[in-house]
This record gives C-alpha cells, sequence and structure tokens, in this order.
C-alpha cells in the first residue's frame, strides 16, 4: 500500500470554534478522492490543514509516511487554491514566472532557476496548450486562462499528488471538461493521486472513484460506488439526496 | 561642456556615487513593498528614525550607528503588533511611527543643544555626506542587495501569493521578518540623501512609476531601478545648479517621472 496522505483524528479549531472533529482517512497512490459537503463543512479547513496553513488542535497528519513536521519534500504535492482568492492578479508577473514558482518546492537555499527548470516551465505549458500565453502578463488573461496557468503551476514540479479546491469555477463549460479528462489523465496514466473539492457531485461520480464526505466531521469515506448503495448514507441523507448525488455517477 | 564642470566636485562624486547604490537598493525594495500594499511601513519607520537619530544626539553617539538598530526593532515591533491587531490593518505603523516622533520631540526639547542638528535630518542632505556616511551606505546597499539577490525567488514567490508559497516549503514568516529588517537599513540609508519627511518617496515612486509599464516582474525591478538612478543624478544635479534642496529635488525628479508614465499610459 503506497500511502499519500493519512489523517487520525484530526481536529481543526479557529479559537474556541472547532471547524473539524475527528477526520480519519488515508489517500493512496492512483487514488481519485472526491470531497465533498455543504457550505461551512470545512473541506477548504481540511486541505490548508493538511498542506500545513493551519495547525491541528488534535490527531495526527503524515505526509508519505512522515509526520507533518518531519515532512519536507513539498515538491511531490501540488496544489491549486480556490480560484484567484489569495493572488493580486494585477501582479506584474508573466505567465512563466508565476509557472516557475511551482519548482521552488525542490530547491534548497538559495533557490536558483536553472535552464532545465526553465525547460520544463515551457513542457508544462505546452502540455496545457497554453505555450503560446508563455511571455504574456497573468493580467491579460481570461479567468479561465489564469486557472490553466495556476494549474500548470501545480503540475510543474510533477507532483504525486494533486489538491484541487474548486477548480473549475471560473471554466466555461468546455474548458471544465477538457480540465477534468487532463486530471483523469494523470491519475490513470501516472498514477497521480487526486484530491477534488467540488460542489458538483457528477464531477466526483463521473472521474472520482472514492468519495470523502464531511459536515464539520466525516459523514462518509470510502468507494463512490458503496456509498450508493450504503444503508446508513441512505439514512443520513435520505433516498432523495443520496440517489442525486448517486445519479450522476457514470 | 562648461555646465558639466561640478562633475569635477569631490563632494558631487561622493553624493553620486552613494546616491546611485541608495536609489538601486529604495526602489528594488519598494516594488516588494508596494505589491504587498505595505508601502506606509517606509513612512512609519522614517519617522521612527527621527526618535532614534534624535536619541543618538542626544547620547553623543553618532545617530546612523543608534539609527540602524533602533529602526530594525521598530521595524520587528510593527510586524509583532500588525500579528496581534489583525483587524487594525496598518494601525501597527501609525502607532509605532507616532511613538518615534513624540520620542524625538521629548529628547529634542530636553536637551535643547541639537535641534538645529536633528532638524537638518527632516529634509536630508546627500550633497554634504562624509566619507564615513559614503562607505557606511555602499556597504550596507551591498548587502540589502546581495541578501535581495539570494532570497529573490522566495521574496517574489511570497509577494505574489503568500499562502502558496508557504506550500512549496517557504518560510514565509521568515520572509516578511527579512524584508521589514531590509526596509528599516533602507529607509536609515535614505535618511541623508532625502531627509525623513520624504524617504517614502524613494521606496514608492520608483516602483509605481514601473508598473505603469513592467511586462514582467524582472523588468519591473529593473525599469524601478533606472527610474530610481536617473531621478537620483538628474536631482543631485539639478538641485546643484539651481541651488534647489537635494532631497526635494531628487522627489520632484520622480515625481516628473511617474507623471509622465501617467501621461504616456493615457496617450497609448
Amino acid at each position: 500500500m503506497n500511502l499519500i496522505i493519512e489523517t487520525k483524528n484530526l481536529s481543526v479549531s479557529y479559537g474556541q470554534t472547532e471547524a473539524l472533529t475527528n477526520v480519519s482517512f488515508t489517500v493512496e497512490k492512483g487514488d481519485f478522492v472526491g470531497l465533498a459537503g455543504p457550505n461551512g463543512a470545512g473541506k477548504t479547513t481540511l486541505i490548508k490543514t493538511i498542506l500545513g496553513l493551519l495547525p491541528t488542535s488534535k490527531g495526527e497528519i503524515k505526509l508519505f509516511g512522515k509526520t507533518k513536521e518531519k515532512f519536507n519534500d513539498w515538491g511531490k504535492i501540488g496544489y491549486l487554491p480556490q480560484k484567484l482568492s489569495t493572488i493580486n492578479t494585477l501582479f506584474p508577473a508573466t505567465v512563466d514566472e508565476v509557472v516557475t514558482l511551482g519548482l521552488l518546492s525542490q530547491k534548497k537555499f538559495p533557490r536558483r532557476i536553472t535552464a532545465n527548470d526553465q525547460k520544463r516551465t515551457s513542457e508544462t505549458l505546452r502540455e496545457l496548450g497554453i505555450f503560446d500565453l508563455k511571455k504574456r502578463m497573468l493580467s491579460e488573461l481570461s479567468g479561465g486562462q489564469q486557472q490553466k496557468v495556476l494549474l500548470a503551476r501545480a503540475l510543474v514540479s510533477n507532483p504525486e499528488i494533486l489538491i484541487f479546491d474548486e477548480p473549475s469555477t471560473a471554466l466555461d463549460p468546455e474548458s471544465r471538461e477538457s480540465f477534468f479528462q487532463l486530471i483523469q489523465k494523470l491519475n490513470k496514466k501516472n498514477g497521480t493521486a487526486v484530491i477534488l473539492i467540488t460542489h458538483d457531485t457528477g464531477y466526483i461520480g463521473q472521474y472520482a472513484n472514492k468519495l470523502l464526505y464531511i459536515d464539520k466531521s466525516l459523514v462518509y469515506f470510502g468507494k463512490f460506488s458503496d456509498f450508493c448503495q450504503d444503508e446508513k448514507m441512505n439514512a443520513y441523507f435520505g433516498k432523495y439526496e443520496q440517489h442525486i448525488i448517486c445519479h450522476q455517477h457514470n | 561642456m562648461e555646465i558639466l564642470t561640478f562633475l569635477q566636485y569631490s563632494f558631487i562624486q561622493k553624493a553620486f556615487f552613494a546616491g546611485s547604490f541608495v536609489a538601486i537598493v529604495c526602489s528594488t525594495l519598494g516594488l516588494f513593498l508596494v505589491l504587498r500594499k505595505m508601502s506606509l511601513i517606509g513612512d512609519g519607520l522614517s519617522h521612527v528614525s527621527f526618535g532614534a537619530i534624535a536619541l543618538g544626539l542626544f547620547l553623543g553617539i553618532y545617530p546612523f550607528y543608534v539609527a540602524i538598530p533602533v529602526v530594525m526593532i521598530a521595524s520587528i515591533l510593527i510586524l509583532k503588533i500588525s500579528e496581534k491587531i489583525k483587524a487594525y490593518g496598518d494601525a501597527a505603523i501609525g502607532i509605532i511611527s507616532s511613538l518615534g516622533i513624540a520620542g524625538g520631540v521629548i529628547l529634542a526639547s530636553v536637551s535643547k543643544g541639537f535641534n538645529v542638528d536633528l532638524f537638518s535630518y527632516l529634509f536630508g542632505n546627500i550633497l554634504a555626506i562624509s566619507i564615513t556616511e559614503v562607505i557606511l551606505s555602499v556597504a550596507l546597499s551591498f548587502v540589502v542587495l546581495t541578501v535581495i539577490y539570494f532570497f529573490y525567488w522566495d521574496l517574489f514567490s511570497a509577494t505574489f501569493d503568500e499562502e502558496y508559497a508557504k506550500t512549496t516549503g517557504i518560510k514565509t514568516n521568515f520572509i516578511n521578518t527579512l524584508l521589514t529588517l531590509l526596509t528599516a537599513v533602507t529607509v536609515v540609508l535614505s535618511v541623508k540623501m532625502v531627509g525623513i519627511m520624504l524617504v517614502s518617496a524613494l521606496l514608492i515612486l520608483p516602483a509605481v512609476t514601473a508598473l505603469q509599464f513592467a511586462k514582467g516582474f524582472k523588468t519591473a525591478m529593473i525599469m524601478a531601478g533606472f527610474v530610481s538612478l536617473i531621478s537620483v543624478l538628474l536631482g543631485i544635479s539639478f538641485s546643484f545648479l539651481l541651488d534647489l534642496p537635494t532631497g526635494a529635488t531628487i522627489v520632484m525628479m520622480n515625481i516628473l517621472f511617474f507623471s509622465l508614465a501617467l501621461f504616456y499610459k493615457k496617450i497609448t
């Protein structure tokens, strides 16, 4: 078993308010995990805690077999944050400068960018079909193009797991389909594990093999197909809602 | 050309030499500060340098030797207070800045002997720069630029997207502390050139001028450096030739370039 992420009884608090309680799950090589739950359920909190952006209040996280405190191989993890929420999109950065930032996780002080790094950046842009944007400013691009640039930043280090937080919000339906197909290709062909946060459970059904459903605590973690047959889930969601989630599963 | 004979004066040469280094340091750091919406930290720290210089004069110690550590400590305090009272934005800058000014005024009032010296720092005069100050300015500028060179990608990443930078293993708290400490040193260096009242102009104006045209981060940094350097050299020259205050003339040159940049952007 190739464990990439393992959480045990993970709890996260904001001051006195507990945002997540006792969440345990694992992600293995080749897994495609759909992370779902209502608004405010703690999905982004869970991801940010795994990435070390938020502290845990209880429990344990292991990344590639190491505790979070000892883990430093951040190049193995590619992260695409929720839309461009944390980025000043007027920042004077070219597309290749932004994508290059994804390679810093593999470098030690003093971080320097080599000719090979530039080659890798160009390759990634080509793979995503946006090589012609290489010298364009991020601020000049459409929302969908910006999202692709950030995807390139997540992919450039050849990560073993990709974590996406609502990645399709800025994409039109056509770009959305090609985006998910690309992720599926990486998952199937390279065995890259994926965690996908989305409200659209249809995409989870279509692409993910596992479902992680949380609502401040763990509601369900397991195979998506089992979820649809699960009596407990039927009791939790009610027949109608469970059917809606499973209905779109191909 | 006869008009250029002023370049033979050693005080002009010293001013050009030290001013060029300080100009490039200010513009480079200024770009990070402007993009992080931290422009006013330069203003706040320059006010602290007023109090620190007063303390140096009060104690009879060369003012810059007191100002550099005091302003560095103040920069750390601004960071710490900002963390504690997050919701109040740049209130921490206001608190530390007023502490600097109030401390300086009280020391000046108590001593009654160095008001003239102290107020000369308010508007600076690079033409009166001593050889010790030239060496100090060049050496510290070199240190600041070297640190920026080694941490370039860390600073860029943390400025562009601090949250993402953390996920790539960059210690963003350390980078933020480093940036404010470098700003503290740069502010003290700039006081001699343009004075306490105008230091923030040297940090902000070249950066915002460059941002009107820049097509990339590196390009922005090079353009800001160029604008800053030319402004300082022309400012020193015009101030000597037209008998104008040097600091203010340098700032006016920066404002002229910024206005031209805005005008050019509007007509193209």
